[in-house]
């Protein structure tokens, strides 16, 4: 992942959700949003595309989406609050995401984390 | 007057909601997290606040990019939780206590705080999971509540000085409010944490022991921090313990020290290192 914080310096495997990255991340964001309400999460998952639309994703967007990398939502200007609400449609956990930003199993990822009690 | 009887900071992980709902307290994953709360039940049966002054942060159910305030403070005489999307079982609604939220209103204004005034406000699992940690036997705990919302969604974030500024002067007005009830100030969220990116998984102890240690010692620590830094050494999401950092400047308005009721750090509690902090105004 690119830092796009100009000057300042980059934190390793960190976007900062600043500015940049919510102009580029709005109609993406608006549309994880909506997903607060049931009929929406429903209307989403019965026409997928169609709901896309509506809120008017970009292609990189919408492939980000059909995707569901999170990695790739997040490029496209995904704030993890609202894309956390995207995951839920699915019943991923926040280990299953971590898993899959990282490479590792959802096991490996859980033991990382008891891990840092060792720091 | 108005006493500030001490302040609360717990992790609001929505996971939890999930173990309560469940009944998991009592299972391996759960119990280190889960036992640290009982002295804490106790200790406010005690205290018995009557209001509760709440700052914590909206994860986009009632403010979303289209409007974001970097502060908002509630002014509603109840407050409802509402779907976030991902299936937490809703809370009862929380009672408000709407003489101090325009108490508040009025003295943060006149102490120059350019905050947003909402008479109608949902609340999320940051607000409403620490009053089913504080009061689980209660559906709807005893208290009254003034949720303070600070943005930690949009960068840049106010700062950590800034935050702490708000916190002294929510206290301040606290301790010139005229009527005798009796308050408690919370701040939700953190420890250090980070759910996105190649780092989701992020936790950082060294810090996190170092900001507790903070909190009752040398509570403005952590304002020489900039949002960025706070994003490099506590994660993403770890920037919620500026809800802490207010919390805690409520209490430096209202008391030259505090003494610790009991503290708890836990890893991990999902992917987020959780803590809990009691301390009463000396």
């Amino acid at each position: 992942m690119t830092a796009t914080d100009g000057a300042r310096p980059a934190i390793p495997g960190t976007l900062v959700f600043d500015g940049e990255l919510a102009r580029r991340g709005y109609a993406l964001n608006k549309m994880c949003y909506s997903f607060n309400e049931r009929a929406n999460r429903d209307a989403f998952v019965a026409d997928p595309e169609s709901y896309m639309r509506r809120y008017g994703l970009s292609e990189p967007q919408a492939e980000a989406i059909r995707s569901r990398q999170v990695l790739a939502l997040l490029a496209a200007g995904g704030n993890a609050y609202y894309l956390a609400k995207f995951a839920g449609i699915f019943g991923l956990d926040m280990q299953d995401i971590g898993a899959q930003q990282t490479g590792l199993s959802k096991d490996e990822f859980k033991a990382r984390l008891v891990a840092a009690n060792q720091q | 007057m108005a006493s500030i009887i001490g302040g609360l900071a717990t992790s609001h992980v929505p996971a939890i909601g999930g173990a309560i709902h469940k009944g998991r307290q009592a299972e391996p994953y759960w119990k280190p997290f889960f036992d640290a709360y009982p002295p804490v039940q106790r200790w406010l049966g005690e205290q018995r606040p009557d209001v509760v002054v709440v700052f914590y942060n909206d994860h986009g159910l009632n403010f979303f990019l289209d409007k974001m305030p970097t502060f908002a403070v509630g002014a509603a005489p109840r407050y409802c939780n509402a779907d976030e999307g991902w299936g937490i079982p809703t809370t009862a609604p929380l009672a408000g206590c709407e003489d101090l939220s325009w108490h508040l209103v009025e003295s943060l204004v006149a102490d120059e705080f350019d905050i947003v005034t909402c008479q109608e406000m949902l609340v999320d699992h940051a607000c409403t999971l620490p009053f089913r940690l504080f009061w689980p036997q209660d559906e709807a705990p005893p208290v009254q509540i003034v949720p303070i919302a600070i943005n930690t969604v949009l960068f840049p974030l106010p700062t950590a000085r800034r935050v702490y500024k708000l916190g002294l002067s929510v206290g301040r007005a606290i301790t010139r409010w005229a009527d005798p009830r009796r308050v408690l100030v919370m701040g939700t969220g953190g420890l250090s944490h980070q759910l996105e990116g190649e780092r989701a998984g992020f936790i950082n102890k060294r810090f996190d022991l170092a900001f507790l240690d903070s909190m009752e010692r040398n509570p403005e620590w952590a304002t020489q921090f900039s949002d960025r830094e706070l994003v490099a050494q506590a994660g993403t999401q770890g920037v919620e313990l500026l809800n802490w950092l207010a919390m805690r400047g409520a209490l430096s308005a209202a008391g030259s020290s505090v003494t610790t009721v009991h503290r708890n750090y836990h890893i991990p509690i999902s992917n987020t290192a959780a803590g809990l902090l009691a301390l009463q105004v000396a």
